[in-house]
């Protein structure tokens, strides 16, 4: 069994939230497709940074600035490497996801033109449709959407046939946020690059689980945010390759991102500081490197493994209550979330009472409102489960979950 | 003493009782029962509350000097919420509702248990209550 090799009360020290109380009650934490928690190692990193070596990096001769210029561009090798990117320049580091996709929409955005097309899925969160949208209204280029089907997979046939030579690019989700859907990208960039088009993948989700190799992939820009891996708040990268960097013009203006400024004429820093205006979150990239290092002491393939057994074991529990409507595929073409309904119930309820249980879940639309409309409902009930969480909080889990029903029926 | 202060002191009291959370909760479901008030003719868009997690339509009537409130909520806890905003708000004049501060909701403990965007929708609630009540004293004035 997976559990036993892995130690998990091992892994559960690294996570001192993971001792907290909430409402009086051990927290029982299910919301790690929003944010994940942060191991210590992580923590330790920050704090190593802001007591030891916190200075503006890029700039200074003096000692603090090299070694924290030192510590940041290993972070963005280490993050290279988690890729397998080809280059580190090709490893934009951003805010975060959302940051990384406007960043693309702009710049490469600014390349297309009227009578262009762009494919998005049904399927994507808010931050991978709306800075389309925005980008389609300033150049004119039309946007078309890969509809989604009943079991939470997208029209692949649809998709297929949207394809032509108008296509310019196409975004997708590596993993659905709302349904953990795992969509078949490979599939998706192969075709794509039939036609010419680009393609964006948003890797928020899909990082936390699955270690993407974005040379093997093809894909032409892969993004991720931190926060969802064990690392911090507020950074994330944007994976490029360096013909489309090049060819793209930069996003925002400022400081790290020249080579010469004058008032008459500014010419452009290379990669990747063209696309890293301004200070960026220093120890936020040292501390994601510090993360990915984590992660990989435990090993990508152990956390896939074991998060799929919780998965599997939720599902059977769950599906024993009466009244119970799951959404998404089936345990295995999907990251272990677990997103339902009870029939008559509102998901928000449910959240609620929960909640005084300690059970820390999602409730409501997940910033993915097209997914929602798909099925007609306001919103579900989200439970995501990471290599921290155990099968005994799922039991209790399902025990609070038995008792919210009772009391709002 | 105000009917409005009268009316959250008694809920406050009623509160008081409870000794744990599920009291409360099995409380505020029990009190969702009561509604719909709402006339399913002003059940409609542009009646719903937004900033809620949960749909709430709130529609407001006025009889004599007094407004009459109803509402009604696709979640029950939601609906236990403006259950007690109507019974503290209902059947009072728009001054009265204007001048009124919501002391109740901290005082029974349900701020920090609720959510925050659930926080977030009780103040676009109670917001929407006021708004009536100013649109009604204009009317009246
Ligand atoms: C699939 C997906 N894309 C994008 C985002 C946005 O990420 P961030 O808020 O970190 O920019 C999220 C976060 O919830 C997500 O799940």
């Amino acid at each position: 069994m997976a559990e036993a090799k892995f130690n998990i009360d091992k892994i559960r020290q690294d996570f001192p939230i993971l001792q907290r109380k909430v409402n009086g009650q051990n927290l029982v934490y299910f919301d790690n497709a929003a944010t994940s928690q942060t191991p210590k190692q992580v923590i330790d990193c920050i704090i190593d940074y802001y007591e030891n070596y916190n200075a503006n990096i890029h700039r200074g001769v003096h000692s603090l600035s090299q070694e924290a210029t030192d510590a940041y561009e290993q972070a963005r090798i280490k993050i290279q490497k988690h890729f397998n990117a080809k280059q580190a320049h090709e490893i934009i580091l951003t805010s975060g996801t959302t940051h990384a996709i406007n960043l693309v929409a702009h710049a490469y955005g600014s390349m297309l033109t009227k009578g262009d097309e762009v494919l998005v899925s049904a399927l994507e969160h808010h931050s991978n449709i709306v800075p389309w949208q925005m980008m389609c209204e300033k150049n004119g280029a039309h946007l078309k959407v890969i509809p989604m089907l009943e079991n939470g997979q997208l029209d692949m046939e649809y998709f297929h046939q949207s394809l032509s030579t108008k296509t310019k690019m196409v975004f997708v989700n590596h993993v659905s946020n709302a349904l953990g859907t795992i969509n078949p990208i490979q599939e998706i960039i192969n075709a794509a690059h039939q036609v010419n088009a680009r393609v964006l993948v948003d890797g928020a989700q899909a990082a936390p689980h699955i270690q993407a190799d974005v040379q093997a992939l093809d894909v032409d820009f892969y993004t991720v945010s931190a926060h969802k891996m064990c690392g911090p708040t507020g950074v994330g990268m944007l994976y490029a390759k360096e013909e489309l960097l090049e060819q793209m013009p930069p996003y925002q203006g400022g400081g790290e991102m020249i080579a010469e400024v004058s008032f008459e004429k500014t010419t452009y820093a290379g990669l990747p500081h063209k696309f890293e205006a301004g200070t960026p979150n220093i120890a936020g990239g040292i501390a994601f490197g510090a993360a990915l290092d984590y992660m990989h002491e435990i090993g990508f393939k152990s956390i896939e493994a074991y998060e799929n057994e919780l998965l599997i074991y939720a599902t059977h529990l769950i599906q024993e209550i009466d009244g119970i409507v799951i959404y998404g595929p089936e345990p295995e073409s999907k990251t272990a979330v677990l997103s339902f309904n009870v029939e008559g119930l509102h998901a928000y309820d449910l959240g609620t009472i929960l909640d005084q249980m300690g059970i820390a879940l999602r409730t409501g639309h997940h910033c993915a409102q097209p997914i929602m409309e798909y099925y007609k409902i306001p919103g579900t009930a989200r439970a995501s489960f990471s290599f921290y969480n155990t099968k005994k909080e799922i039991n209790i889990f399902i025990d609070a979950l038995k008792k919210a029903i009772s009391m709002l029926t | 003493m105000s009917q409005i202060k009268e009316r959250q002191e008694e809920i406050i009291d009623e509160f008081s009782m409870f000794e744990d959370w599920m009291q409360r909760y099995e409380y505020m479901i029990e009190l969702g029962k009561s509604l719909p008030t709402i006339d399913e003719q002003h059940k409609k868009d542009e009646n719903i509350i937004k900033g809620c997690q949960s749909r709430v339509w709130l529609y407001a009537d006025l009889e004599g000097e007094k407004i009459k409130f109803s509402a009604d909520s696709d979640a029950i806890i939601t609906k236990g919420i403006i259950a007690l905003l109507i019974r503290v708000f209902s059947d009072q004049t728009p001054k009265d509702i204007l001048q009124a501060d919501v002391k109740f909701i901290d005082e029974i403990g349900l701020k920090d248990h609720l959510s925050p965007t659930r926080a977030n929708g009780l103040v676009s609630m109670i917001k929407q209550l006021k708004n009536y009540a100013l649109a009604y004293q204009a009317k009246l004035s």
